[in-house]
């Protein structure tokens, strides 16, 4: 079934979310897990995925990239007492809006046909990318329900 | 009805309330909230924070110091430029008042930012990202392990060879970053948390450290300025009619002088410690607890140091500002969840079909917070002062201010704002309970606990299906 990203509202029902979580082992910059989580195996190539996230950690490191540009603006910033930042743009945010659009991009052509949902990170506090997984109401929905809550539920028990 | 966003005072909306539009809970009803108003994200801010001109300043709980540090310098400034500044740039040149004002407007500039803007706070766990980590850490950790407490939640992570323990955050439901910390003052997590300093009613994190060690930089030289060519003045006055004389004609140049005098020390003496921190790229916290000093081994080093002291000055004050990530003016989604639940078991979101469901299910974490001596989320402000007192003296804040402080605004914070926010909703007992106009006085702790939780029950808009997995999960 392929859905679109305003159908995927409405005509499908959430089933459950995964989270992609940071990955620390450079520091404090940015950067998320590339690894495939199992709730997305059936649902979408690996390969499609770990593109997306590649992506989205490249442009995570350009935001916060400690080179000649940041400096300039960072000393202008400072010469200005800090005056400038309610005129102007961090180049940070200029990212940030990039990766959004790269977000609903993906989300338009790759992840809402297979009924999933990429959230951008921002909204999350920048933590987790969360992907939501949606199925169909009225199709085979209470199978693969059945099996992620019980997948979820058997960790719990 | 208030057409306002919350800006007006509320004087009768509870009694006309009757909402058509959604009747979901019958909880609604006595509940004052405006029927279709969207509110703002920091209207329901869980931490305990005051915002300001509707979002866009965000400071401490506490600010009472803040006003302090605010009139001296622009009480000294201002007696410096009115008194002493005619006289030197007659005798020597017009541009000392211009460097003293240049230097001014730096100071006053910086401090209001430092001030006023988010430190780095990291916003609680959405409920969803609660559950999946809970489970995760079950998973971990091999099924609950014998008792009532559960096993203590880390995660270690290797930083450039330095193995790094993340704690996990009760209050938040998080996963620490690293160098994270959570402020118990604030009840927030911050990010590269620095220290909460008082004098300018705020956290110190990644996002404004820059700010406070400009001010503090340009405060030592301001103050240096000021205290030299006080004293010049007081002299050249002096050669003219004599000591006493010269200090009868300008008695500010006396208190100048003092407060002066006094603050040099200390300001010039955190700015030098700061410059020594920066350079090393730590922060007070890590400091403090020695977390990469070399007595605690030899293999003991600073993952996040680039190496040399230009880099780390440069990466410190002139790196990328990232962003605020508690979107406090954005309006609150119908359908986004709200963030997760108990600081202490009192605070609480949820849907009101879960709400006796996360009510049991919480009692395990609500013994959490108490185990921990960080994760101190009582506040202070309550008849109640003992643990007003502990909570202040753990802090590395001047402590003889802070009590003083806590009693005294405590009430006098309460009611000026209930009065400006309508809707401002506040999730700490000592002000979330009423409707405006209800004082607080000594209500107990439980009677606000059953009106705040009702007040929140209609704000609540999970999306029913992840309510209905988060209570599966959550009801273990």
């Amino acid at each position: 079934q392929v859905h679109s990203l305003q159908e995927l509202r409405r005509s499908a029902s959430l089933a459950t979310k995964v989270f992609v979580q940071r990955d620390y082992s450079d520091g404090t910059t940015c950067q998320f897990q590339t690894k495939f989580p199992p709730e997305l195996e059936s649902r979408i190539e690996r390969q499609l995925f770990e593109e997306t996230v590649k992506t989205l950690n490249g442009f995570y490191a350009e935001a916060e990239k400690i080179g000649g540009s940041s400096y300039l603006e960072g000393c202008l910033a400072c010469a200005t007492a800090y005056f400038i930042f309610l005129c102007m743009e961090t180049h940070y945010e200029k990212v940030l809006k990039k990766i959004s659009k790269y977000i609903q991009d993906q989300n338009e052509k790759i992840y809402a046909p297979r009924g999933l949902l990429l959230t951008d990170p921002l909204e999350r506090g920048m933590r987790v990318i969360e992907i939501s997984i949606y199925e169909d109401r009225c199709s085979s929905g209470s199978s693969s329900s059945g099996s992620s809550s019980s997948s979820s539920g058997g960790g719990a028990g | 009805m208030t057409p306002g966003g919350g800006s007006g005072p509320m004087k009768d909306c509870e009694y006309s309330q009757i909402s058509t539009h959604s009747s979901s809970s019958p909880m609604e009803s006595p509940h004052k909230k405006k029927k279709s108003v969207p509110k703002r994200k920091w209207e329901v801010f869980p931490g305990r924070n005051k915002f300001f001109c509707n979002g866009r300043i965000m400071m401490a709980r506490q600010t009472g110091v803040f006003y302090l540090t605010l009139v001296l310098i622009l009480v000294t400034s201002g007696l410096f430029f009115a008194f002493d500044c005619p006289y030197l740039s007659e005798k020597i040149t017009p541009a000392i008042p211009a460097i003293g004002g240049i230097l001014f407007f730096f100071v006053m500039g910086t401090l209001l930012r430092t001030s006023f803007s988010d430190p780095g706070v990291l916003p609680r766990a959405t409920p969803d990202e609660a559950a999946d980590l809970e489970r995760q850490i079950d998973i971990a950790n091999g099924s609950s392990s014998g008792g009532y407490r559960p096993p203590p939640r880390t995660k270690e992570v290797i930083i450039n060879g330095q193995t790094v323990k993340l704690k996990y955050c009760f209050t938040c439901k998080i996963f620490r970053p690293p160098r994270a910390s959570h402020c118990s003052l604030c009840d927030n997590c911050v990010e590269r948390f620095d220290h909460h300093c008082p004098w300018v009613g705020n956290c110190v994190g990644k996002r404004n450290y820059r700010f406070f060690y400009m001010f503090i930089l340009s405060l030592s030289f301001l103050t240096v300025f000021i205290f030299a060519f006080v004293i010049t003045h007081v002299i050249l006055r002096s050669q003219q009619t004599g000591f006493l004389n010269a200090l009868k004609d300008s008695p500010a140049s006396v208190l100048e002088a003092v407060v002066c005098f006094f603050s040099v020390w200390s300001i010039v003496g955190l700015s030098g410690f700061h410059t020594y921190l920066i350079s090393s790229n730590q922060t007070t916290n890590e400091d403090i607890k020695g977390s990469w000093s070399n007595k605690r081994g030899k293999e003991n080093y600073n993952p996040y140091s680039y190496g040399n002291i230009f880099t780390n000055c440069c990466a410190a004050l002139c790196g990328p500002l990232s962003p605020s990530l508690i979107d406090r003016r954005g309006f609150i989604q119908p359908d986004t969840p709200q963030l997760a639940g108990p600081s202490n078991g009192i605070t609480m979101y949820g849907a009101t079909q879960s709400q006796s469901n996360m009510a049991a299910a919480t009692p395990l974490l609500q013994s959490e917070p108490s185990i921990t001596s960080e994760e101190l989320t009582l506040p202070g402000k309550t008849s109640i002062s003992g643990p007003c007192a502990t909570l202040t003296l753990g802090q590395p804040t001047p402590p003889s201010s802070m009590p003083n402080l806590t009693s005294d605004s405590g009430l006098t914070d309460i009611i000026p704002l209930k009065e400006e926010h309508d809707g401002h909703q506040f999730l700490t007992p000592e002000e979330a309970p009423s409707p405006p106009g209800m004082l607080p006085s000594g209500s107990p702790i439980t009677h606000s606990h059953t009106m705040h939780v009702l007040s929140l029950a209609s704000q609540d808009s999970l999306h029913e299906d992840s309510v209905r997995g988060l209570v599966k999960l959550s009801s273990v």
